[in-house]
């Protein structure tokens, strides 16, 4: 349609372009079968949802859909499956829940996918439209209460806008800095004719996003790292996100020069590699914050200054480096850090060009230190007899090969996965990062199987966690779930109390967790096989006996609550100031 | 400092919602903000002053455009502009004051848009210090009521 506006032609031509009218299946019909047959035929295999009275059209229609529909057993396990379904897949995941209580038991994770940048797509369902506004029956605002933890939304008023929407939607979602985007659909809307079903091209004239740097600007990081004496990679979840992790390990190869990673940046560069100094911030290895505090050039990639990194310290942080930012937000540039040289692009594509431009620089001296730190300050704990948390992660990182993937929930036992569970590729290691959200692992757990139904998966858990997520032992039966999940109990909410040991001198306040169940006698009750381990001898046998079982077993591990993880960078404190290696 | 910035955002509803909500949430100091249509009836242009160095205004505009329903910014501090805001201040009489605030008025270039008994009621357009002026001007009579519009504002055409 072109229009005339003001005497002058004004081409409309994106709702003059169809999609390849052939690939597409959609055909006339209610809302709820038109946003059914747009979903699939962006490719959505699965949905994680959970019905309601706004839903019941959608649910009807998705009798007729070739879409799996999974059901949990808490709308918060949808979002959370979605959004380990999309870290695993690298597709935009799929959740859905009804209005009012199912949109607002979505909160918690819509702001989990925020803040790590997963690609997800919440559909909600709403109140009919003359009832908007009016405090009807499980009515939530719910566009309006999550304008801040999404990267946008819709709230649809007019059926035929259904397929332009969810195409929409799911371009914004998936490109640029990835993120949540909500459709929240009202009840009248999804049973209402759509004539046209047919989705336009995208066309959204303020939504753009940078691919290539600028070249000049890569030639500028090269020159840089050319003449740097100290230099080191910060990688991040931008590098997961781009598929930069196997062009990131070339060019440290070509360049010889170290890499640290954040906890998103776990997987980019495999564990073990000779020039991977470990996590850096709070806890990690002492030379990967040492490096970063005396590096003279930061390359910054696909990071965003994370205060569990910095400690919200930026002016004591990498003081002496000229810091390359490489991100594809541009908002993330200079948010933190100062930075010298930014090049705004996919990291991937950035890192390509630098690979090809890249004169490998001159750095004996500082490898010479970085050996000295590896040396003087190893990743450590004591084996004194006791069933240590390390020594699980590695035995099952021995046990699970490969291609495992491990999910963690947030605590202890967490960051202990993160230090000690030998990650080798990107996509492996699925974790709440930016969030923290207590309850994540075990939903993740079940979108990480779903999406690799023949990969070995591992939940990483905690007995606080867990808890907050238990239920999901029924939809781990239900779809036949082969998780193995490893439940680091210690009987207390084992982070916080290392807080309270740490620096409230031993005040311990509300972290006992005194009527834990028997967490075997739990899992049984869903049919679930349960293994008890307390002491080392045990672990090796009990993970292989677990993963000889051919569906989902539990592995009540009892470790101390006193154990505590070190190293640690105490808050508020410099990097410098790590404890748990007298440095 | 005081930057104001020419925001061309999508004429839907939520927009307002969304922005107001970023500044809040980042702690971005809103001065005044104002909402108008546009020629193109699906574009709104709002004016935001803001307060804050060159820093705090780089992220308030690359966080604006990141929001999908964010045009274009522009930041009307660093181009020539006229900007114009508008008063609306009632102000109380007496006999012996009114033919004094009378010709203050026509001083300012202002118009008298109500009379009643014992108060007036003025319309001013002007830029901000030319407002500030009147109303410290008029305090000493005493201000019943005031209504600003905040600032809007468009660059000078080059030549
Ligand atoms: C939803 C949520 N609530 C509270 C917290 C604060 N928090 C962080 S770690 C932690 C304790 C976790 O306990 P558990 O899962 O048993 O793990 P552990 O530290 O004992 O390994 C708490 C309460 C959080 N991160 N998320
Ligand atoms: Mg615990």
């Amino acid at each position: 349609m072109n229009k005339l506006i003001d005497g002058t032609l004004i081409a409309r031509d994106p709702e003059t372009v169809w999609e390849d009218e052939e690939s597409l299946s959609a055909t006339a019909g209610i809302g709820a079968k038109v946003l059914l047959d747009v979903l699939a035929n962006e490719g959505v295999e699965v949905i994680f949802g959970y019905p309601g009275g706004s839903l019941l059209t959608l649910y009807d229609a998705l009798l007729d859909s070739p879409i799996r529909h999974v059901l949990p057993r808490h709308e918060q396990t949808c979002v959370h499956a979605a959004d380990a379904y999309a870290r695993i897949s690298g597709k935009v995941g799929v959740c859905m829940a009804t209005s009012g209580p199912g949109a607002a038991n979505l909160v918690t994770g819509i702001a989990n996918a925020y803040m790590d940048s997963i690609p997800i797509v919440i559909i909600t369902g709403q109140v009919p439209t003359h009832l908007l506004g009016s405090d009807s029956f499980q009515e939530v605002d719910i566009t309006g209460m999550t304008f801040p933890i999404t990267k946008h939304s819709y709230l649809v008023k007019d059926a035929e806008d259904i397929p332009r929407i969810v195409k929409e939607a799911f371009h914004i979602a998936g490109t640029g800095r990835p993120g949540p985007v909500l459709i929240d659909l009202p009840k009248n809307i999804i049973a209402a004719e759509v004539t046209d079903p047919r989705p336009p091209k995208v066309s959204l004239k303020s939504y753009k996003f940078f691919t290539k740097g600028n070249s000049g600007q890569v030639e500028e990081a090269a020159k840089a790292l050319a003449q740097s004496k100290k230099p080191v990679v910060y990688a991040g979840g931008g590098v997961i996100t781009s598929g930069a992790g196997p062009v990131l390990r070339e060019l440290i190869e070509k360049a010889d020069i170290p890499v640290v990673t954040t906890l998103m940046g776990i997987g980019s560069v495999p564990s073990g590699h000779t020039n991977l100094l470990g996590m850096v911030g709070m806890h990690g290895t002492i030379t990967a914050n040492l490096a970063v505090n005396d590096c003279d050039l930061l390359i910054a990639v696909g990071v965003r200054f994370d205060d569990r990194v910095t400690s919200g310290l930026k002016h004591r942080f990498a003081t002496k480096a000229k810091v390359i930012h490489i991100d594809i937000d541009p908002a993330e540039i200079g948010k933190v850090i100062r930075t010298q040289i930014p090049i705004v692009g996919d990291a991937r594509l950035v890192l390509e060009e630098l690979f090809q431009k890249v004169i490998p620089p001159d750095i004996p001296e500082w490898w010479e230190q970085l050996r000295r730190w590896q040396k003087e300050y190893p990743l450590q704990y004591e084996q004194d007899g006791h069933l240590n948390p390390q020594t699980i992660l590695e035995t099952m990182g021995k046990v699970g090969g490969e291609n495992a993937i491990v999910t963690t929930d947030v605590g202890q036992h967490q960051m202990w996965a993160a230090q000690f569970y030998p990650v080798r590729s990107s996509r492996q290691f699925i974790t709440s990062a930016g969030l923290g959200t207590m309850g994540f692992g075990f939903p993740a757990a079940i979108g990480a199987q779903i999406a690799k139904p023949d990969r070995l998966v591992f939940l990483v858990t905690g007995d606080g966690s867990f808890q907050m997520n238990i239920q999901e032992l029924a939809t781990t039966v239900q779809y036949q779930l082969p998780i193995k999940i490893i439940l680091m109990n210690n009987g207390v909410l084992g982070m916080v109390r290392q807080w309270q040991k740490m620096f409230y001198n031993e005040r311990f306040s509300q972290i006992q967790l005194h009527a834990n169940p028997d967490f075997i006698k739990v899992a049984e009750a869903y049919g679930i096989p349960g293994i008890r381990v307390e002491s080392p001898e045990q672990v090796e046998t009990a993970l292989q006996k677990a993963l000889a079982i051919p569906g989902p077993v539990l592995i009540d591990f009892i470790i101390s609550p006193d154990e505590v993880v070190l190293p640690m960078v105490p808050p508020g404190k410099a990097i410098t100031e790590i404890l748990g290696g007298n440095v | 400092m005081l930057h104001t910035l020419a925001v061309l955002v999508e004429n839907n509803p939520g927009v307002l919602a969304r922005i107001s909500g970023l500044f809040a949430r980042r702690a971005y100091n809103i001065y005044s903000l104002t909402v108008c249509q546009t020629e193109n009836p699906s574009i709104s242009l709002m004016t935001i002053v803001v307060e804050g160095d060159s820093q705090v205004i780089e992220q308030v505009t690359k966080q604006l455009h990141k929001l999908v329903v964010v045009h274009k910014v522009s930041n009307l501090s660093e181009e020539a502009v006229v900007d114009r805001e508008l008063a609306l201040i009632r102000v109380k009489v007496r006999s012996d004051t009114r033919l004094e605030v009378l010709q203050t008025v026509d001083i300012f270039r202002g118009r008298v848009v109500d009379m009643g008994r014992s108060n007036l009621t003025i319309e001013l357009t002007g830029d901000e210090d030319k407002i500030n002026a009147f109303i410290r001007t008029m305090r000493p009579y005493g201000i019943l009521e005031l209504v600003r519009t905040g600032k809007i504002a468009v660059a000078r055409s080059d030549n």
